[in-house]
């Protein structure tokens, strides 16, 4: 009969299918007694890793302020920096940082926004890496100065005949802009950090009890605190998100405003925009696991969660590949020919290196992220996470240096040009800045929102109970009507 | 009159909701509603619901900066272009408001921020000294209610509250 009844089994299948739980981002073990001792201890005694980790970026630091001594005491010559490549290194890094920057404050805006729960116990440091990469990508609009002791330059204010800086230019934009980011991000990490502050004040001695007691500024946890307190960080995250968009669509703007070949594109915005998340969500991928590791945070940093940041990734990386590709099929099928020389000696030319290493790094290997292997092995992740940022970093060199190389005149042409070891040695030491500040931060503030984790502890345990609810109320109605049929 | 406290801490959420409610329904005099406080480590809207309105004012200062930051902005920007009237500008305009509107906009996002963090702050009373009632254990896991009453209140209150399985009842004498 076509319209007979399904048969018993069938409906059993479907009951249990329909109550099958999703996989939760916290385990069932995580309570919020658990949630603070984990975190205390984190700042008390992580793994011994920790002092490696730390002391090898301080060294490397240390490198690179001895570079910065040298560059500083013989001029910068010695950077090999001259017309026309005057950016070189330190422009492409500073790009590479602000990009690098980028993720942390915008994700955690965005899926605080969206109420996507498994942003809870990974914001807080994704935010904190937005603030010292900020501060490094700073560094270098210094040391490209050259004369630090000019420094002030930097700033906007009017000369002796009352001339003020040009505001139509990128260049004010991009240290407005970052300025606000900076500014902001930094308000924003340490609002969300008030209430996990508290926490560490009550059980804190000693000096680190000073600090905290200074910081969460008396938190109680009162209700009329909360209910400011939720307002204004969901204020500032609606604020946050446009501002970070805006942010790389100005840094894009230092190169497409301008007439050089390879820099003229339209989708030069959005290609930066896509670029920064990119770059920034491989650096959240490369934290999470480091710090995972290194602060036993097993219990938080969860599967789930990680499987969730790199889906996230291979998205943004493939809007990103879109956006490479459309840039140079612009330029190949536009008629401006010097773009397309340049485009051509990319791809062909002395930096041919660098360019196929950034289309293998950041193009091919996203791919790998698919393979589940990957997404479960973390020393296999961790160094793919590597890579995609070389790949990123690849980029931002790929775009300043062969321009440079070869523009619009033949007279300028220096092809071959290659940094000197103080470019070199200044690179490396801003990643040893970034690690020992980051890590500094690890091991003074709490680097899992512990408040935060709580709300989701207490969302799965309600979770918990109304599906519990919902299976008692389905028993009852199906039992007797099962009683009935048997019978 | 001065006014005493007392503070009971639960372990369980549906408790010190069930104390809330019989606090609001008993009659009780010598205290409001709105002197119950909850102290809790994180956000309960199910509890501030049963407190009643707890109206925010932020979102008035936020929007105070977002009118006066990017006028003002655009203002200084634009002076300070219009005070060098004698730069070749080539036919362009003197004061070009399509690229100011970059910085304004920047300055828009950036004075919303800090008139929303500095209204945080008043709202919040912070800085400011923690009540002499504060317990530790409010910031890990139990939730605290504590509640301004008048000094011959407060027994009757504590029995209320003493109802619904609290850990711990403390109070401090008439202030």
């Amino acid at each position: 009969m076509s319209h007979s009844v399904p048969s018993r089994p069938q409906m059993d299948v479907q009951v249990e299918r329909k109550f099958v739980p999703k996989q939760k981002d916290l385990g069932a073990d995580v309570t919020w007694a658990k949630i603070n001792k984990d975190v205390l201890r984190s700042l008390e005694k992580p793994r011994p890793v920790f002092w490696v980790i730390f002391f090898s970026a301080l060294a490397l630091f240390s490198f690179g302020v001895y570079c910065e001594v040298y560059q500083y005491q013989n001029g910068m010559g010695v950077s090999d920096l001259n017309n026309p490549q005057v950016w070189g290194l330190y422009i492409a890094t500073f790009i590479f940082w602000i990009g690098m920057g980028h993720s942390g404050t915008l994700l955690s805006a965005l899926l605080h926004i969206i109420h996507a729960d498994w942003r809870k116990p990974i914001y807080r440091y994704s935010e904190a890496m937005t603030t010292f990469t900020l501060l490094t990508a700073a560094l270098f609009v210094l040391v490209h100065m050259g004369r630090l002791w000019q420094f002030y330059y930097v700033v906007a204010y009017p000369n002796e005949r009352w001339t003020w800086p040009n505001f139509t230019s990128p260049l004010v934009w991009d240290a407005t802009a970052i300025g606000t980011y900076l500014t902001s991000s930094l308000l924003f990490l340490y609002m969300g950090m008030i209430p996990d502050l508290a926490i560490c004040r009550d059980n804190a001695r000693g000096a680190r009890r000073a600090l905290y007691r200074f910081l969460s500024m008396g938190w109680q946890g009162t209700d009329r605190q909360w209910a400011n307190f939720k307002v204004a960080y969901m204020t500032m995250a609606c604020f946050l998100m446009p501002l970070a968009v805006s942010v790389h669509s100005i840094v894009s703007t230092d190169f497409a405003v301008s007439q050089n070949p390879g820099w003229h594109v339209t989708s030069f915005p959005p290609y930066f925009v896509l670029g920064a998340l990119y770059s920034g969500c491989s650096g959240i991928i490369t934290l999470f696991i480091v710090l995972r590791y290194v602060f036993r945070f097993e219990a938080y940093m969860t599967q789930p969660i990680l499987n969730k940041l790199i889906k996230m990734t291979f998205a943004i990386a493939m809007v990103w590949t879109y956006l490479d590709l459309i840039e140079y099929a612009t330029t190949w099928y536009g008629s401006d020919e010097v773009a397309k020389a340049d485009l051509v000696y990319r791809a062909t030319g002395d930096y041919a290196l660098q360019f196929w290493g950034m289309i293998f790094c950041a193009m091919v290997m996203p791919f790998t992220l698919l393979i589940r292997f990957v997404r479960h092995n973390y020393t296999t992740l961790l160094i793919i996470s590597l890579i995609l940022n070389v790949g990123m970093w690849l980029e931002r060199f790929q775009i300043i240096t062969p321009t440079f190389a070869k523009s619009h005149y033949p007279w300028t042409w220096t092809a071959g040009w290659w940094p000197s070891w103080v470019q070199w040695g200044i690179v490396a030491g801003s990643f040893g800045w970034f690690t020992m500040l980051f890590m500094l931060y690890c091991k003074i503030f709490p680097s899992v929102s512990m408040y935060e984790v709580k709300e989701m502890v207490h969302e799965q345990n309600m979770e918990e109970k109304a599906h519990a609810t919902q299976v008692e109320v389905h028993e009852a109605g199906l039992l007797p009507e099962m009683k009935g049929g048997q019978a | 009159m001065k006014k005493s406290h007392t503070l009971a801490l639960y372990a369980d959420m549906d408790e010190a909701a069930n104390a809330i409610r019989e606090l609001k329904s008993s009659g009780v005099s010598g205290f409001r509603m709105e002197d119950v406080v909850v102290k809790s480590p994180i956000d309960h809207p199910e509890l501030s619901e049963l407190l009643g309105p707890r109206p925010v004012y932020i979102q008035w200062f936020t929007l105070l900066g977002v009118l006066l930051g990017p006028t003002t902005g655009l203002v200084l920007i634009a002076s300070a272009q219009a005070s060098f009237i004698y730069q070749i500008r080539g036919g362009r305009p003197v004061v070009p408001l399509p690229p100011d509107m970059v910085l304004t906009y920047e300055l828009f996002i950036l004075s919303g921020v800090l008139m929303t963090v500095l209204a945080t702050f008043v709202a919040m009373k912070l800085p400011g000294n923690r009540s002499p009632l504060y317990n530790a254990s409010v910031s890990a896991d139990k939730i605290g209610i504590l509640v301004k009453a008048d000094p011959q209140s407060i027994p009757q209150i504590n029995e209320i509250l003493g109802r619904h399985k609290p850990l711990e009842i403390m109070g401090d004498q008439a202030r």
